[in-house]
């Protein structure tokens, strides 16, 4: 035993707790890829995290930081207010997609356009989920949903929204990346896309955003299994994977990098 | 400190700035800007921070952030950026967390005007957002107590853990008027801010949030809430007396300037030998209760005249206090309309020429 060493262990930045999101809900996985992140990078004892309203509100009882329990949509402005007045410590957000997309736009863009220096975790399984399944800006055209029973409509409710092509469209320097965790692969690309994004706000760099392509077996009507399916024969098609916005690369006039 | 000349809302930002508010948030509305204004190049000068935001609503949950911190926060508004505000303080009150909001009224409802109005009485003393909540709120009647009452609210808000409110019309805003600002800024040791988000390190993680799924342990939450209101009660509440006099058959209550303008017209009549008091809350929640019964119950007063820049809001706490035992008179413009020494005066003499002709028509009878 004298040779053996840990290899694999729970982050110290995620509790020793059960969490209460549902089989085949891809929240855990993002909730464990931050507390990876804050511990590799030693930023535990120095973050702030802002909860939303949504699934995630209880992401206090999962990562084990400083939290603040913002109301619905306003996560940015919280951490606006924080950061500004405690620069020397790590701000995140971490969002669903009707609390930054729909309620919580404005604050958002503006906290994008300031070039804030806080990362949002920007959770997108295209549907409300706490409140039981309601159509989303994010929602998928054609999509079944407890206020779209027809399918979503975009006739009359608009095409979904692409928070990272959309942020991309502003001036100011930000990290913007979009993931998904649907595969394994895609988990350690999604790793990858959160380290830089903590990494740039180490560094004041910028403002950053990770968007994660996630689930809601629940509220899809879908099995885990499904829903891995429909990830990838649905959503992909419509929010391609990729790196939208970086620091270190130029923009170019027609929004790619 | 010399005296000095200065415009309400940029007195205000200073006192904000000198009891240890060394950062402000906010978004331009008429007639509070000059708050802005005066910030927007005094907070670099001291090394502070200063950001315009993109809305109110933005605002007031930048403050909630801000304020997580333990460090002295505050912005300023005027009615319709206020009510932009209600969630975030609502939030705030919910979460336990201190800052000053500084409103400076003008004519509502909807966009209504810009001129000055006390007619955000019921949103700043009754809620104004959702739930079980209350605010600290001070209404200064010059640009000096505005200072003073600024400055203290900080203390206020530390001391309770709980936002206080700074109301004043838009006069209080906008007029000029000397004042001194103390030459070493002191306050009443408080309690170490050990709630607020420093880092979990070396301990457990704060959380501040506002959400109790558990009615049991909402309801706790809200009996901590009324605890420190019933504390309010007992220690904060400010008032001040004019004039009251044994011989006096009114009393008048007023608050803000408008307080000063009856003061105004109880000086002119008194040069008529005529004698009225004026009974002005300082503190509008908690409200003086005891001592403006006290002043009513007295044997000389026949009628409490209550005067106010709305169409009757304070009003309703005037009768809520008196319950009943002395008749209540109400005079108030509304939508920017300043009731004017003149009128103030008229609705007196109306009230004593009445009062009169009910003793001749008691003494016939009799």
């Amino acid at each position: 035993m004298e040779d053996s060493k840990i290899i694999f262990s729970r982050p110290t930045a995620l509790k020793p707790t059960v969490t209460h999101y549902c089989p085949g809900c891809t929240h855990g996985v993002i909730h464990r890829l931050v507390a990876e992140v804050l511990d590799e990078l030693n930023l535990r004892e120095k973050t702030l995290g802002v909860a939303p309203v949504g699934c995630s509100v209880f992401a206090y009882n999962y990562i084990n930081t400083d939290f603040l329990e913002a109301p619905h949509g306003r996560a940015p402005a919280l951490a606006t207010g924080f950061k500004r007045l405690r620069p020397d410590m790590i701000v995140f957000t971490y969002q669903g997609d009707g609390d930054l997309a729909s309620i919580g736009m404005g604050e958002i863009v503006h906290a994008a356009n300031r070039g804030e220096k806080f990362t949002v975790i920007f959770v997108n399984n295209g549907i409300y989920g706490m409140t039981g399944g309601q159509m989303a800006p994010t929602t998928l055209e054609g999509q079944i949903t407890t206020t779209s029973p027809k399918g979503r409509n975009v006739a009359e409710v608009g095409m979904p929204i692409r928070i990272c092509e959309l942020l991309s469209s502003l001036v100011t320097p930000a990290y913007l990346e979009r993931v998904a965790v649907h595969t394994p692969q895609h988990i350690i690309r999604a790793k990858r896309a959160v380290r830089k994004a903590f990494t740039y706000q180490t560094q004041n760099r910028c403002f950053s955003l990770v968007e994660f392509l996630s689930t809601c077996p629940t509220n899809w009507g879908l099995t885990p299994g499904e829903s891995v399916r429909w990830v990838e024969e649905n959503t992909l098609k419509y929010y391609p994977l990729g790196c939208f916005k970086d620091p270190d690369k130029e923009v170019k006039t027609d929004g790619t990098v | 400190m010399p005296r000095i000349l200065m415009k309400g809302n940029e007195a205000i930002a200073e006192a904000a700035l000198r009891a240890g508010a060394t950062n402000y948030f906010c978004y331009p509305i008429t007639p509070q800007t000059e708050v802005a204004e005066y910030l927007a190049h005094r907070m670099p000068e001291v090394g502070g921070v200063f950001l315009q935001a993109e809305s109110e609503i933005a605002v007031g949950n930048i403050l909630f952030g801000a304020a997580s911190t333990g460090k002295r926060v505050f912005t300023s508004s005027s009615s319709p950026g206020i009510s932009l505000m209600q969630e975030a303080i609502s939030y705030m009150a919910g979460a336990h967390l201190p800052c000053v909001i500084v409103n400076i009224m003008r004519g509502g409802p909807g966009l209504g005007g810009i001129l000055p109005a006390q007619s955000d009485y019921f949103q700043a003393t009754k809620g104004g957002g959702h739930g079980d909540y209350r605010l600290l709120v001070l209404a200064p009647s010059t640009i000096q107590e505005a200072v003073d009452l600024t400055m203290q609210a900080f203390y206020l808000a530390d001391k309770y853990r709980n936002p206080v409110m700074v109301i004043g019309d838009g006069m209080i805003g906008q007029m000029m008027e000397p004042v001194e600002f103390p030459e070493k800024y002191e306050e009443p040791p408080l309690p170490p801010k050990d709630w607020a988000c420093t880092g979990a390190r070396g301990r457990e993680p704060h959380i501040i949030k506002s959400l109790f799924l558990d009615p049991l342990a909402l309801e706790k939450n809200n009996l901590l809430l009324y605890q420190k209101y019933e504390k309010m009660k007992a220690e904060e509440v400010r008032f001040e007396l004019y004039k009251t006099k044994t011989e006096n058959k009114i009393l008048i209550v007023s608050y803000g300037t408008m307080a000063r303008i009856c003061q105004t017209a109880i000086d002119e009549l008194e040069t008529e030998s005529i004698s009225v008091g004026l009974f002005r809350p300082i503190t509008l929640f908690p409200y003086p209760e005891k001592e403006l019964y006290a002043e009513a119950a007295r044997k000389n007063i026949k009628t409490v005249l209550v005067i106010e820049m709305s169409i009757g809001q304070m009003v309703e706490d005037v009768e809520r206090v008196v319950r009943g035992i002395k008749p209540i008179k109400f005079f108030g413009r509304t939508g920017g309309v300043v009731p004017s020494p003149e009128e103030a005066k008229e609705q007196i003499k109306e009230l004593l020429k009445k009062e009169a002709g009910t003793r001749k028509r008691k003494t016939r009878k009799g």
